[in-house]
């Protein structure tokens, strides 16, 4: 596009000054979780040490976003001027004193804290970022700019091919970007998995004067955080997808519709969105005619915005109900007009689809399931983050070679995939590729990509009540059976895990579970017994414990458990005192403790934290 | 409780269509903590909506909290990573430390305890979220040091 041309030559320069080395520089991850860990408190120790040591001239401070090192945050580049950047982890700003004087004057890197080198080969002992294992086997396609970029640099995005996939796009008939799509093999990324090139073909076919195009960035499932991390990380890939889309199906408005938890990320867009504005983008007409118009609509804390019908009812100003289909939405969608609804992920792939062509996307992955997918790690495992490979990657190599497995030592048992609509794998699992077709085959889901393990002490029949909570909180109560399922399931997992449960409440599971799948009227009560499915599919030994022996394996449900101290361990340190919640703990300083049965929660600090082994838990 | 003109204020920025429903509320919200009876009534007689049909929709979604909340507001994530990683015993212990329950405000309208359901921090649970401040794996020894800070 001619009016990028000028503007690309402009960008490339900013780029290369940022990315050469040229000056000496410190990057500071602060995306949501980098803030959570204490970035921005390491920005602020940064500048006011450069500013004592008579640097700050010399030396730039950036923000940039997720590398999806998340375990390792807060994580700092430092680079000298024409010396390669080097990824410190964990960073306090007790170490910046350090940094700045050893780092950055001195020349030599501190090599306790240095984590990778962001260079081919190794430096001064410290292994190339390429090589990092949680970095080794991934495939960087939708995240290749997090972390990397600086995110409000439209320069950035520009200068790294950014609109090169819309360009090509431009260059070819709205009919010929959905072949292009088609053949990419790519399916829809918030859950369903359905061909995004053929969904794009239905709203395309629909005649209408008017149509619409929303992206769902509407990420509902507890534990996972990929489209929070790319809008943070690439909002200019997310604003590309949605041009495309917008092209090839005819619409000329978008939405993206957004959740009002991820105020960084709505900050990230507004800015990406003006940008694109000011380069001449948006809200006018292209070469070509195309005029586009994004909006930006802010959730309001409704998981059920996950179903199209639900999102679209909100974005119109009514309670966020879904609706029975057809008509679907690519005929009859936003104010009855003719829509497409893409999930972030989906979009910030249509960018490099286009960009790099469809050939080389469909190369990678399985035979049905194309291209990479990004998963966020969460739970107790070692190396918790953001992380994309290819489709068809062993669950094993996942959980252990990325992820480095349980944390603390403890042993393995499950991992949730898909969320509140997915369910639990487990060890038996571990050489399963973890593709569309393999997860649906053992009754879970790829979902949108949350990942979340779970080890020894961890209560599956916990975890399902945990998510059968979620659900019912959140069912919009329209259809019985989901509204009056969600409730029943719950009780009885309540009743199960208080120790007053009975053999007969797995068959009723079971019939409800049946129930609720067949006859809910969207995906949300269709999906929501799976947790509950697998879990006794695969863990059903826990339940009945907890039913026949009013025993909870894990020592998880607080109800089951009791905690008392062992006098003649107890040292009278009064840490447990300190840690214990609700104050059951009284003892004093070198005396022997009790605990009050009346007031314990059963919470299991007292457990964690002391250091001679004097709680025990029965 | 504001006068009139404050919500004739918000208001004025949108056209008074049923997609900007729920956008005004968030606004008036934002400016005023909740959303007040009076707010109800001024937004629906704007957007030519009953209160009911205006109520119906506000109190459909979470976010939205129809009673004044306390000069701070801490929210605890119970995420699925923050429930496996303990978020349930840091409510306890804030629910015991401040004697409220959750959705309650304490007594001198000093803090509101609330429970969300992601914050999308999850590779740092447990997590909550004070003001505008994301604080990860959190403990409950951090836990005092945080509440001291409220004043």
């Amino acid at each position: 596009m001619e009016i990028l041309q000028k503007q690309r030559d402009e960008a490339q320069k900013v780029w290369e000054d940022f990315s050469s080395g040229k000056k000496a520089r410190v990057m500071v991850g602060a995306a949501t979780c980098g803030r959570a860990a204490g970035a921005l408190d390491v920005i602020d120790a940064f500048k006011a040490e450069l500013k004592a040591q008579g640097l700050e001239s010399d030396v730039d401070v950036v923000e940039t976003a997720c590398i999806g090192l998340c375990y390792a945050e807060p994580l700092v580049e430092v680079r000298r001027a024409g010396e390669p950047s080097v990824l410190y982890s964990r960073v306090s700003p007790k170490d910046v004193g350090k940094l700045v004087k050893e780092h950055l004057i001195e020349g030599n890197p501190v090599i306790a804290k240095a984590e990778a080198v962001m260079a081919d080969s190794e430096y001064k002992g410290i292994k190339p970022f390429s090589q990092h294992p949680m970095i080794a086997l991934q495939k960087r396609i939708v995240l290749r700019n997090c972390g990397v970029i600086n995110p409000s640099s439209f320069e950035h995005y520009l200068a790294r091919g950014g609109y090169k996939g819309l360009e090509r796009a431009f260059s070819m008939t709205p009919e010929e970007v959905i072949e292009e799509m088609k053949a990419s093999g790519l399916r829809g990324r918030g859950g369903a998995g359905f061909p995004t090139g053929v969904k794009w073909g239905f709203a395309r076919a629909s005649k209408s004067d008017e149509k619409y195009i929303i992206c769902n960035a509407d990420e509902g499932d507890p534990g996972a955080f990929m489209d929070r991390s790319v809008l943070e990380g690439d909002p200019h890939s997310v604003i590309e997808g949605l041009m495309v889309a917008g092209y090839a199906i005819g619409a000329k408005h978008a939405y993206i519709y957004v959740r009002s938890e991820y105020p960084l990320a709505i900050e990230r867009l507004r800015t990406a969105i003006s940008q694109a504005e000011a380069a001449g983008l948006l809200k006018r007409k292209l070469e070509n005619g195309f005029e586009f118009e994004i909006k930006i609509k802010k959730g309001s804390g409704a998981f059920v915005c996950g179903e199209e019908t639900s999102l679209m009812a909100s974005i119109e100003g009514m309670r966020a109900m879904p609706r029975p289909k057809p008509p679907f939405p690519a005929n009859s969608g936003l104010f009855k007009k003719p829509t497409n609804i893409n999930n972030v992920e989906t979009l910030a792939a249509v960018s490099s689809i286009m960009r790099d062509g469809a050939a080389s996307y469909a190369a990678l992955g399985s035979e049905k399931s194309k291209g990479t997918k990004t998963f966020s790690l969460a739970g107790k495992i070692q190396r918790t983050g953001l992380i994309e490979v290819e489709f068809g990657m062993k669950l094993g190599d996942i959980i252990n070679s990325i992820g480095g497995g349980c944390a603390d030592g403890k042993k393995f048992k499950a991992v949730q995939t898909g969320g509140p609509s997915g369910g639990c794998l487990t060890i038996e699992h571990m050489d399963l590729p973890v593709d569309y077709e393999s997860l649906g085959s053992v009754g879970s889901i790829i979902g949108s990509g949350g990942m979340v393990v779970m080890n020894e002490d961890s209560c599956m029949v916990d975890v399902a009540k945990f998510f059968v909570g979620f659900t019912e909180n959140e069912s919009c109560g329209k259809c019985i059976p989901c509204r009056m399922g969600t409730q029943h399931i719950h009780a009885i997992l309540e009743k199960i895990t208080s120790g007053e449960g009975e053999m007969e409440d797995i068959e009723r599971l079971k019939k409800i579970a049946f129930t609720m799948k067949q006859s809910s009227l969207c995906g949300l009560g269709q999906t929501a017994p799976n947790p509950i499915l697998t879990t006794l599919r695969y863990f059903e030994d826990e339940y009945i414990a907890h039913i026949k022996e009013k025993r909870c394996p894990a020592q998880a449900c607080a109800k089951m458990v009791h905690y008392f101290v062992d006098a003649e361990k107890c040292t009278g340190c009064t840490i447990c005192e300190r840690v214990c919640p609700t104050g059951a703990i009284s003892g004093g300083l070198k005396k022997p403790h009790t605990i009050d049965a009346q007031k314990c929660i059963s919470c299991g600090a007292c457990f964690q934290n002391c250091r001679f082994g004097a709680i025990l838990r029965k | 409780m504001s006068d009139t003109s404050t919500y004739k204020k918000i208001l004025e920025k949108y056209e008074s269509k049923r997609e900007n429903l729920v956008t005004a509320f968030q606004d008036i919200q934002e400016a005023e903590g909740f959303i007040s009876p009076e707010a109800i009534a001024e937004v629906s007689k704007y957007f030519d909506i009953s209160r009911a049909d205006a109520y119906s929709v506000v109190s459909f979604y979470a976010q939205f909290k129809f009673s004044k909340p306390g000069k701070h507001t801490i929210k605890v994530c119970k995420g699925t990573a923050c429930h496996v990683r303990g978020s349930g015993n840091l409510l306890s212990a804030l629910e015991e430390r401040l004697g409220i329950k959750e959705g309650e405000t304490t007594s001198d309208g000093l803090v509101s305890l609330e429970r969300v359901a992601c914050l999308g921090a999850c590779a740092l649970a447990p997590a909550m979220v004070v003001d505008e401040k994301v604080y990860g794996r959190v403990t409950l020894a951090e836990l005092d040091k945080i509440l001291k800070g409220l004043k």
